[in-house]
């Protein structure tokens, strides 16, 4: 055999074990994580959890969401579209992965405003403001105060909300339970306990949808 | 001409442990962190960029049989060497790590990996860098003989 072969073959088949080794890894890690779902389904979704949706939906969609990640706003739209095409059946878990410097002071704010019966409303109002505030060069928290009288929120009660000492212990557990989960980017998306492997809107519309197939047989 | 044969043939196969050594580290590099999502810390990246590129430096060498790719590999290997020990010594303690500057964003002594108690991944890189280092070594000697 020619020593370029050698060279060649050897490197092919360095790069297919890769190849198989991370096939191999991903497939355990998705058992690993049903598994989870079965015996601690608390560390997907935990009681002081926002959720969107019907109460018998039997598919759960967890997100591990940052207010601050562009990608989990572009993606949110894509999310109430996808639950509006099977109504009723899908069920919306928010947790909180704030990865970004200071997006806790967000997450804050939506704590806030949930006791105020107003989280999802102002959860839009972030999203679609975000271009405002969360520029990556400049980043101008305050801005957001601009946009939440839009909501209706009672804003002097929002800023003393803010500092309950609840919130840094949800926020704790989001992210110690991000941490069990493996989820290291936003959105992190699970499908009753099955994360999404590849990531994408294709992909997160094909889980869903074999999960609902498989929840609701025809 | 069998002599000089057989000489050069050693040496294309010290050289392509070299490669090898280098192919699987990069690999294993990228397993950790695009399938197992370890993100790399400062000191980790660094180490990659002395790392990734002797793949390439002994694939050519490895194709032209340039005896220069010792001296081409050399410095890249010597530098990912001493950033590897330095990342080890942070790693175990020797070092305090609140005297270097990588305390923002990953940790460069957060423990991933412990294989059999001792393989962390600044160690592995470590070997790696080492084991390269010592071929290098030996090909040189073999060359200027």
């Amino acid at each position: 055999m020619k020593k370029q072969h050698i060279v060649i073959i050897s490197g092919l088949f360095l790069v297919l074990l890769f190849v198989l080794g991370g096939y191999i890894y991903k497939t355990q890690q998705t058992k690993k994580l049903g598994f989870l779902a079965q015996e601690q389904a608390e560390l997907f979704v935990r009681k002081h959890s926002p959720t969107l949706g019907s109460d018998e939906a039997k598919v759960f969609l967890v997100e591990f969401m940052d207010p601050a990640c562009e990608t989990c706003s572009a993606f949110y739209p894509f999310v109430k579209k996808l639950m509006a095409d099977h109504p009723e059946k899908i069920k919306l878990v928010l947790r909180y992965a704030p990865f970004h410097d200071g997006a806790d002071y967000f997450v804050r704010i939506l704590e806030a405003a949930k006791k105020q019966g107003k989280y999802w409303e102002t959860l839009e109002i972030m999203y679609q403001a975000q271009p405002y505030w969360a520029s990556h060069h400049n980043p101008q928290p305050e801005l957001v105060w601009h946009f939440l009288p839009r909501v209706g929120l009672d804003l002097e009660r929002l800023r003393n909300d803010m500092n309950d000492p609840e919130i840094d212990r949800i926020i704790a557990q989001d992210i110690a339970d991000a941490k069990t989960l493996n989820v290291t980017k936003t959105p992190g998306f699970f499908v009753n306990g099955k994360p999404l492997v590849t990531f994408g809107d294709v992909q997160l519309q094909q889980l869903l949808e074999a999960e609902v197939a498989a929840q609701y047989p025809r | 001409m069998i002599h000089s044969d057989n000489t050069s043939n050693a040496h294309w196969t010290i050289l392509f442990m070299c490669w090898l050594v280098a192919a699987i580290s990069t690999l294993g590099s990228l397993f950790f962190s695009e399938i197992m999502q370890f993100a790399p810390c400062i000191l980790c990246w660094y180490q990659r960029i002395f790392l990734f590129p002797l793949v390439f430096i002994f694939t050519t060498g490895l194709f032209s049989c340039d005896k220069s790719v010792v001296r081409y590999a050399f410095p890249l290997a010597a530098s990912g060497w001493l950033v590897a020990l330095y990342h080890n010594l942070l790693y175990s303690g020797i070092i305090p790590e609140k005297l270097q500057p990588c305390t923002k964003g990953v940790s460069c002594t957060e423990e991933y990996i412990n294989l059999f108690g001792f393989l962390s991944i600044p160690m592995l890189s470590l070997l790696s860098f080492s084991a390269i280092l010592a071929l290098l070594f030996i090909l040189n000697r073999r060359f200027s003989r």
